[in-house]
């Protein structure tokens, strides 16, 4: 099976979030960046689908610029098989989906994964975005998967509960926690993944019909304020008087 | 890895100045390096950190687990040589994974015994059979090792052993009789490196296998730290090992204990780095969050001094690690260049820096202590509470002053090496010296200062280092071979030398780092070098001073202590405005980022 992992490059999860240039631009200085977390549970999930079916072929897909390299080769360490890049800021959901059913287009595959979301912009979309130009099928977000004979069989979260989806591909999939084991490259993978190829493509053009102004930090939260339980009568004081959240 | 290094030989740092463009500085890992770091950390956070509780309980089977996983990600064959399916990485890479998996605990301790002590002796010293039968399986980590050198009567003096071996009449195998104490890994290791004498006479080392008849474990140690490796006794009552598992020759069990743990040493200091940059990132977080008196105690002078201390300590002994760290590459390559094999090369070359090996050593395992305890300290209550992460990190550091050569053997051998150096011809102590002594008796001339950044400090390093020379010289004079039982002069005298080693070092990092990325990228760490050499002088003063009371008197003490001010001046500066500077760069990126 052909399966195109479509990884995002995203701060680590303890940076510190800090704007610069009239809070239009993210302040990358001093971030460590990472593969995002639901991408790499993606990763991992294609890599025991060829490790258990023995044949096929994993590549990873970035949109971004060169300073993502790293976070490709990473991705090569844990397992992948080729890496592509394409050499332009993921300047919106639209433009990346763009660019990566634009590659599904040009070069067979069977499967498409990717996170439920990145967890830098949060959009969730990209994936409905993808399936939407290839005329695929897309399911988002599954928490299992498990190949029957042609069949894809798979859990998906839904409101309050869970659904059961029986598919055929070709399909794009968003993906979550626990669909695979969280995988650590080993030493043989970082070495070999100096090997392995990355190829750098141009990206194609595509008519953005907005842009980002400006970003805010939201502001801390106060500080929880503690009541004894025999005060009942200043708690219904502080909710209607200082939260304002009772009449 | 590409150093472009120019080693000086081992201990000519104190005869000798160092240009910075002949040192490594952790500034410049290559990417594959910095991935195997990350690898290190993912494993860490994902698999030990989290298991800490149940690893410290010694939980049935977990320690086992963990090295089977260790061994999956090829961390325990990283510095094997391929042919025995290890990855063959150089010593700096095997320097940084310690230092990483440093963080990680008991584990790490479990970790460092196997990769080091118990599978190294087989690598360096065993024959062929037996590197082809034990070095894959200990790579991969189906087999697990451990060494047994220490007996409930022979510590530090090792070579006072006990245990014996004696030949079976038809010539085919030894019989060991003994007990060996405080054994790491001894609860579930396979392969046991084992001291003893034959004929209670040739010190050896033996290869023996878990389940051999005749060898029995002793329960678990109670012990105050790193509880979840397992240290047990090991007994031999007539246990019968095959003649073939002789390890190296007959008599020269020697060799291998000692040169073993001169690689054990600087590894040492790798892991207590990294454990001590954990702790570091454990207090500054905290002092972050914890408000008092209406405001985090991150916001006061007394906390910042401490979180910018701590950070100035870490800095100073990474600086001096990865420095001797390349030097030990550098002189392999050179090595193996002249034809050595692989093993005797990496041997020579830990062997050569065997002293910056015992200074890292004592530093390391002595910044990880006093980050402990300042990390219990900020923390306040919850520092002292085994709920919070602090009392571990405080306990399980004690260890590291005690094994691999307790601190004050390690600091009387630094001296040892020197003078024995100096006596062989091979490092010239005497020339200098005499100078020295020339200088004192003329008047100070003003100098002209180099150029650079630390013109001035390098200065200050010149002459702390006179002040070393002229009072170490002056002490082997008058004891000559006695010297060896003036412990506590040999003490100041090695505390000089580790400070002026490391200071010097320090400040070679900082230049290479602001010629590499500029000075606005290592403004902090001009400030770090400056402190800890500021505080190195009086350091050095101190002890020459305490060395010089007692072994003169009258005008030859007079003289002495002229000399050493003399050597020991520097203009003061403002500490307080520095490690405010440093504090509020690490409260600003909420963990040890230097």
């Amino acid at each position: 099976m052909k399966i195109l992992v479509c990884i995002t490059h995203v701060p680590d999860t303890t940076s510190k979030i800090t704007f610069i240039e009239n809070n239009s631009k993210f302040n990358s200085a001093g971030v460590q960046f990472i593969i995002g977390p639901y991408d790499e549970y993606a990763l991992s999930k294609a890599i025991d689908i060829r490790d258990k079916q023995g044949v096929g072929e994993i590549t990873v897909l970035n949109v971004g610029t060169s300073e993502t390299e790293n976070t490709l080769r990473k991705a090569l360490a844990i397992g992948a098989d080729k890496a592509v890049r394409v050499d332009s800021e993921p300047i919106s959901s639209i433009f990346t989906a763009t660019q990566i059913s634009n590659f599904v287009k040009n070069n067979s595959f069977d499967l498409v994964l990717m996170g439920r979301e990145s967890i830098d912009f949060n959009g969730g979309i990209v994936h409905t975005l993808v399936a939407e130009m290839l005329d695929w099928e897309c399911v988002n977000p599954i928490m299992k998967l498990d190949i029957v004979g042609d069949k894809l069989l798979m859990t998906k979260e839904v409101d309050g509960g869970k659904e059961e989806i029986e598919a055929n591909l070709p399909l794009v999939l968003g993906c979550q926690e626990p669909i695979a084991e969280w995988k650590i490259p080993s030493m043989k993978g970082i070495m070999s993944s100096r090997t392995k190829p990355l190829v750098v493509i141009d990206p194609i053009p595509v008519s953005i019909g907005s842009k980002v102004l400006a970003f805010e930090v939201p502001q801390p939260k106060s500080g929880c304020k503690m009541i004894d339980p025999s005060n009942l009568e200043q708690l219904v004081e502080l909710l209607k008087n200082e939260a304002k959240v009772l009449n | 890895m590409e150093v472009d290094v120019k080693n000086r030989k081992g201990g000519e740092f104190l005869i000798k100045s160092t240009d910075y463009q002949d040192v490594f500085t952790p500034e410049q890992y290559d990417d594959e390096q910095k991935m195997m770091a990350s690898m290190c950390k993912d494993f860490l956070d994902s698999d030990i950190l989290p298991h800490l509780d149940a690893i410290d309980r010694q939980e049935e089977g977990l320690m086992e687990k963990l090295l089977n996983k260790a061994g999956e990600l090829g961390l325990l064959s990283a510095s094997l040589p391929e042919k025995y399916e290890g990855f063959g990485k150089d010593f700096t890479t095997s320097l940084l994974i310690t230092e990483m998996m440093g963080a990680g605990h008991s584990f790490a301790v479990a970790l460092a015994a196997h990769t080091g002590i118990g599978m190294l002796p087989i690598l360096y010293f065993g024959n062929d059979a037996q590197k082809d039968k034990y070095l894959p399986k200990l790579g991969s980590g189906v087999l697990k090792a451990s060494y047994c050198l220490t007996e409930p009567g022979s510590g530090s003096d090792a070579l006072a052993a006990k245990t014996k071996a004696v030949l079976t009449p038809d010539g085919l195998s030894y019989v060991l009789n003994g007990q060996k104490m405080w054994i790491t890994n001894a609860g579930f290791a396979d392969v046991f490196i084992v001291f003893a004498k034959i004929d209670g006479e040739h010190f050896t080392g033996f290869i023996v296998e878990k389940g051999t008849a005749g060898m029995s474990l002793g329960n678990e140690e109670h012990k105050m730290g790193i509880k979840g490796s397992s240290t047990r006794q090991v007994f031999f009552s007539d246990c019968k090992i095959p003649k073939e598992n002789v390890l190296g020759e007959i008599g020269k069990g020697h060799l291998i204990a000692f040169n073993i743990l001169n690689i054990g040493r600087i590894k040492l200091a790798a892991a207590a780095l990294g454990a001590s940059k954990q702790t570091s990132t454990i207090a500054i977080k905290y002092a972050k969050e914890r408000i008092q008196f209406k405001m985090p105690i991150a916001n006061f002078g007394a906390i910042q001094h401490k979180l910018a201390e701590q950070a100035i300590r870490i800095y100073a002994v990474e600086s001096a690690l990865y420095r001797a760290g390349a030097d030990i590459h550098q002189k392999e390559e050179q090595l193996r260049g002249m034809g050595k094999t692989n093993e005797e090369a990496l041997l020579g070359a830990a062997s050569d820096y065997a002293i910056e090996c015992a200074i890292l050593k004592v530093a390391g395992s002595e910044v990880l202590d006093y980050v402990a305890d300042e990390g219990v300290q900020i923390l306040g209550g919850y520092g002292y509470s085994a709920d919070y992460p602090m009392d571990r990190a405080y306990r399980d550091s004690r260890i590291n002053r005690i094994f691999e050569g307790t601190n004050e053997i390690n600091r009387m051998l630094i001296l040892d090496m020197f003078l024995k150096r100096a006596l062989k011809g091979e490092l010239d102590l005497m020339s200098p010296a005499m100078a020295i002594q020339k200088e004192l008796m003329s008047v100070p001339e003003s100098k002209d200062l180099g150029i650079g950044i630390f013109a001035q400090e390098k200065e200050v390093l010149v002459q702390l280092k006179k002040s070393i020379l002229m009072t170490a010289g002056f002490a082997a004079q008058k004891f000559m071979l006695t010297l060896s039982h003036e412990q506590e002069i040999l003490m100041n005298l090695s505390d000089m030398i580790i400070d002026v080693y490391v200071a010097e070092s320090t400040l070679l990092r900082t230049e290479k780092l602001i010629s590499l990325k500029g000075e606005k990228e290592g403004n902090i760490q001009v400030e770090i070098s400056k402190v800890y050499l500021n505080d190195a002088i009086d350091r050095i003063y101190l002890a020459g001073k305490n060395a010089i009371t007692s072994m003169t008197e009258g005008d030859e003490q007079k003289m002495l202590l002229l000399g050493l001010k003399r050597f020991t001046k520097s203009t003061s500066i403002n500490t307080k405005e520095s490690r405010r500077k440093i504090a509020k760069k690490l409260i600003e990126a909420d963990k040890y980022i230097f």
